[in-house]
């Protein structure tokens, strides 16, 4: 019964656990994330606010790409599927994930819309995730890589206010830079610099889905993480 | 808002445990969350209260310890000061997160038998 006045109630045991309260998540993040590696895909969880141009960038990667790499999605939205409908007409292979009220997605989630996908024979698989900048940080859905997209309409400060997604992106895509010439108040050094108080290695492409501009450097850097893949760090991951 | 999905992961991890153990009644939660974890301490208290009625942790407080985040150098191991560029202000290494990032279940004190 005394758990809480230190009386030493002999019925009382402390057990010591230890352990992170989201290890089932994680245990099937690693699963899901063995199955990329063991069909060659490169998984990119795709994050930002709602508005910052995720399905838009999906959008002109996949038309840059077309013949070039196979391309898979799985997009995240709590109660539509325009966005894979749109991603499905820009010539990805694209499937839905309804959360309902969840606000981020999970790696069941993600392994079970893998298995209403034909994915295995794709080079990407992009998951376009919830757009929220706060819960979907929280959750590993066995992805290769994070990819953070700050829009240059959200806020210089924007790294600062959510210091968490942009420490776990390893790439942030600075979005919609075409705009740049009608807002003067806005300073991409002034972004980068908030950036490098919350990623120890500042990574960010200027890029915008409606020029072109920067689209080069983003595949470039989705080769890299490719190369990285086929060759790289995952060797090491073991099957569940 | 998903301190209820971390609740709900947190109970099933706690329930286990008290069944594993023929527990009557779990007197006590305590838990570790990393100001970099992306979980909100209080939001996690609320939503906690709310799960833990008509189950085994119906009468046991959730007691949170707040981490702070803790940045040290990849290359020479010092502590980097917070509020700048995350560079070792010694060696301009780039920062590595010492701790700060966890959401642990550290204890739970049951009643047994």
């Amino acid at each position: 019964m005394c758990g809480t006045c230190g009386c030493g109630d002999p019925n009382v045991v402390p057990v010591d656990v230890h352990e992170r309260i989201l290890s089932g998540n994680e245990r099937q993040a690693e699963h899901n994330r063995y199955h990329f590696f063991e069909s060659g895909v490169l998984a990119v969880n795709v994050m930002g606010s709602p508005g910052a141009g995720k399905t838009a960038v999906l959008e002109s990667t996949a038309l840059a790409l077309a013949g070039r790499r196979r391309i898979g999605a799985l997009a995240g939205d709590l109660a539509t599927d325009n966005d894979a409908n749109r991603l499905e007409a820009a010539g990805i292979r694209a499937r839905s994930i309804t959360t309902g009220s969840a606000c981020h997605l999970d790696a069941a989630m993600v392994h079970h819309a893998l298995h209403h996908l034909a994915w295995s024979d794709l080079d990407y698989l992009f998951i376009e995730n919830v757009g929220n900048l706060v819960c979907p940080a929280v959750y590993d859905l066995g992805q290769a890589a994070n990819v953070v997209l700050l829009s240059i309409t959200e806020g210089e400060d924007k790294p600062l206010k959510y210091p968490v997604m942009f420490n776990k992106a390893d790439l942030v895509l600075i979005t919609k830079v075409d705009l740049l010439p009608h807002m003067a108040e806005i300073s991409v050094e002034r972004i980068r610099a908030s950036l490098a108080r919350v990623m120890p290695d500042p990574r960010a492409i200027e890029i915008s889905a409606r020029s072109g501009q920067g689209l080069e450097a983003w595949l470039d850097w989705l080769f890299r993480q490719e190369r990285a893949v086929t060759q790289g760090p995952l060797v090491a991951v073991a099957k569940e | 808002m998903h301190e209820y999905s971390i609740v709900q992961a947190l109970m099933e991890r706690v329930e286990a445990e008290a069944a594993a153990r023929n527990a009557t009644a779990v007197e006590r939660v305590v838990v570790r969350i990393g100001e970099l974890s992306g979980v909100e301490p209080e939001l996690l208290h609320t939503a906690y209260l709310t799960f833990r009625e008509r189950t085994i942790c119906a009468r046991a407080p959730l007691d949170i310890s707040a981490v702070p985040a803790v940045w040290d150098c990849r290359d020479c191991g010092r502590t980097v000061e917070r509020g700048g560029a995350l560079r070792c202000q010694s060696c301009g290494g780039a920062a590595r997160l010492r701790e700060g990032d966890e959401i642990l279940l550290e204890r739970i004190e049951m009643e047994v038998a």
